[in-house]
């Protein structure tokens, strides 16, 4: 368990944050840029003493302000990744990869050998730092902060310094690195599909505070959302089983909850679990079931509630059995259909809304 | 050196033993000072500042006078170097190099600081995450990060450090074969009668090696900074 509490100001800004992250587990910590995200790392390395707080890690005190506990940063075996890789220049990849490593205290829970393996970078070694693409340096940067054998491992927006493709390259590593060596992770961005797809534990923040803790699934209803990551990219993440898979037109079908939902197929094995994201913008309600459609996914469920999404739209959350859905509709839909709680509905998305960058095998 | 006079090749071999002599005592220090002046915000800092620009703003005959006064038979420090270590610095190379070290001083510091201004804090952050201590850290990370810039500080001292005047012959005379340096020689040469040609002699080695010392630190740290990556 890492147990953060933070209060600090620096000039005009104010960070008072605080939360807790069952480790083994990825947190993410997500918000807009300049909300205090990297202020917390910092804290929680030892980068950046704050005024007042405590940290905590797995029963250890690294810092308590109250009691005069500072643990020196080189003392906490935290792990940093930062944005901008900080890579030692003089240095070849592999005298970086080690340098970490040459002085790790106690026993070694990952060799030299592994960590190259798992972010693939045998090719790399004899390179220096300035021959290296951007996703190859936050490959590195991830491999000599893992050979620093880190209790806990701090990634501060690790991939936003580069563009979609890149992105896309250092993504599977980083999944790699949790299903395999299980190392607890604080993972920081503003990407919510990064998130999706690492985080098990999300803490929302705005402006310098945290304003909510919890799962992803629940994290993605929260009204907070809409001002973070914008209103196109509202949405609810549900889990949910694989059932059966046509492979004639490459659909698989998922349970969630009471429903059924049919999406792209790829990477996906009958029996698997799997968490996507379906965006509140792609989902249509309609009153009666709906046939002569092309659109392949409509589920019955009742609606929740219904909640004000900027001037002109409504939020409708739908109840599917238990699970969640959200659906962005117009104030002009909400009074025609006489859309309301408890009224039941059919919830209809499109199978290639849901496509691979908003879904995660579990 | 071949061609050279034994009178030119003493002062000559003289002035390159000092200058040596001297960036050796000065590398250290400037480092450490540089270092401070760069990292730490601390009461009085202004003032080390000032102090260590001293010797660029001031006579060099009046930093050989401070030295005679300091560090003379009967001063406060020369005084109690000759009775704990037998060491004196008057009349010897010693005492040349200690002038010489005085007057470069800020030469060196100042090249020291600018570059270790330029290390990216981050990365020392970084080696913080990593487990290195403060002593590790400088030694791994910024010592080689600053090696451009203590290069060129070094060169730049010892070219200047072979033609430092004022200083050394007020603080440890002119006496040839111990304190006779090139431009001490070349000035000795200049006073005596029909010494024009010798002067002039002199005068062109200490303008060869000027220009040698110029070019060779713009090179190596070209190529140390290629080596850095840079």
């Amino acid at each position: 368990m890492l147990e953060v509490a933070v209060n600090t100001r620096r000039g005009a800004f104010a960070l008072a944050a605080a939360f807790e992250l069952p480790t083994p587990g990825v947190a993410a910590l997500f918000g807009r840029s300049g909300c205090g995200k990297t202020t917390l790392i910092n804290v929680i390395a030892g980068l950046l003493d704050p005024d007042s707080g405590s940290v905590s890690l797995d029963g250890e005190v690294l810092l308590d302000t109250r009691r005069g506990i500072r643990v020196a940063a080189e003392a906490r075996r935290i792990g940093c990744v930062f944005q901008d890789a900080r890579l030692f220049p003089h240095l070849r990849v592999e005298a970086n990869l080690r340098y970490g490593l040459k002085r790790a205290a106690g026993a070694h829970y990952v060799s030299f050998a592994e960590v190259a393996d798992l972010l693939g970078l045998a090719p790399l070694l004899a390179r220096r730092t300035h021959q290296l693409s951007g996703g190859e340096k936050q490959r590195v940067a991830i491999g000599r902060a893992l050979l620093a054998q880190p209790r806990l491992l701090l990634l501060d927006e690790p991939l936003a310094a580069l563009d979609a493709a890149r992105r896309d390259e250092v993504l599977p590593y980083l999944e790699r690195l949790r299903d395999q060596l299980a190392i607890p992770m604080v993972y920081v961005s503003h990407q919510f599909e990064e998130i999706l797809r690492l985080a098990t534990h999300v803490v929302l923040i705005d402006s310098g505070s945290t304003i909510a803790q919890g799962d992803i699934g629940s994290m993605s209803l929260r009204p907070e959302l809409r001002q973070i990551v914008g209103a196109d990219a509202v949405g609810a993440v549900v889990a949910g089983e694989v059932r059966a898979i046509d492979a004639d037109v490459g659909l698989a079908r998922v349970r969630i909850g009471a429903g059924e939902l049919r999406v792209a197929a790829a990477g996906l094995a009958v029996g698997g679990r799997v968490r996507m994201q379906v965006l509140a913008r792609d989902v249509i309600l309609a009153c009666a079931e709906p046939h002569g459609l092309s659109v392949r996914n409509a589920v019955r469920g009742v609606i929740g509630g219904i909640a004000p999404d900027g001037a002109d739209a409504s939020l409708v959350s739908i109840d599917i059995g238990g699970t969640l859905v959200l659906a962005r509709v117009t104030v002009d839909a909400v009074r025609d259909l006489r859309l309301r709680a408890g009224l039941e509905i059919w919830a209809l998305f499109k199978a290639v809304a849901i496509s691979s960058g908003r879904m995660r095998a579990l | 050196m071949i061609w050279l006079r034994p009178s030119e090749r003493v002062a000559l071999l003289l002035s390159l033993d000092v200058s040596v002599r001297s960036v050796l005592l000065c590398l250290p220090a400037a480092i450490a000072v540089a270092w401070v002046l760069s990292r730490r915000r601390f009461f009085g800092r202004v003032l080390v500042d000032a102090l260590v620009h001293l010797p660029l703003v001031l006579p060099p005959v009046a930093v050989g006078y401070l030295l005679l006064v300091l560090f003379g038979a009967r001063g406060p420090i020369g005084g109690w170097l000759h009775r704990v270590f037998g060491i004196d610095l008057i009349f010897t190379r010693n005492g040349a190099a200690l002038a010489t070290a005085v007057m470069t001083f800020p030469v060196m510091v100042r090249a020291i600081r600018l570059s270790l201004e330029n290390v990216d804090h981050g990365l020392e952050e970084a080696a913080r995450t990593l487990g290195a201590r403060r002593l590790d850290r400088f030694a791994t990370i910024t010592l080689p990060l600053i090696l451009p810039g203590i290069l060129a500080g070094t060169i730049m001292a010892f070219s200047a450090g072979l033609g430092e005047f004022g200083a050394v012959i007020t603080f440890v005379s002119n006496i040839p074969g111990e304190t006779r340096t090139l431009p001490l020689a070349l000035y000795t040469a200049l006073q005596s009668p029909g010494g024009g040609a010798a002067a002039a002699r002199f005068a062109a080695i200490s303008f060869t090696l000027g220009i040698g010392g110029v070019l060779s630190a713009e090179w190596l740290t070209r190529r140390v900074r290629r080596m850095l990556g840079s």
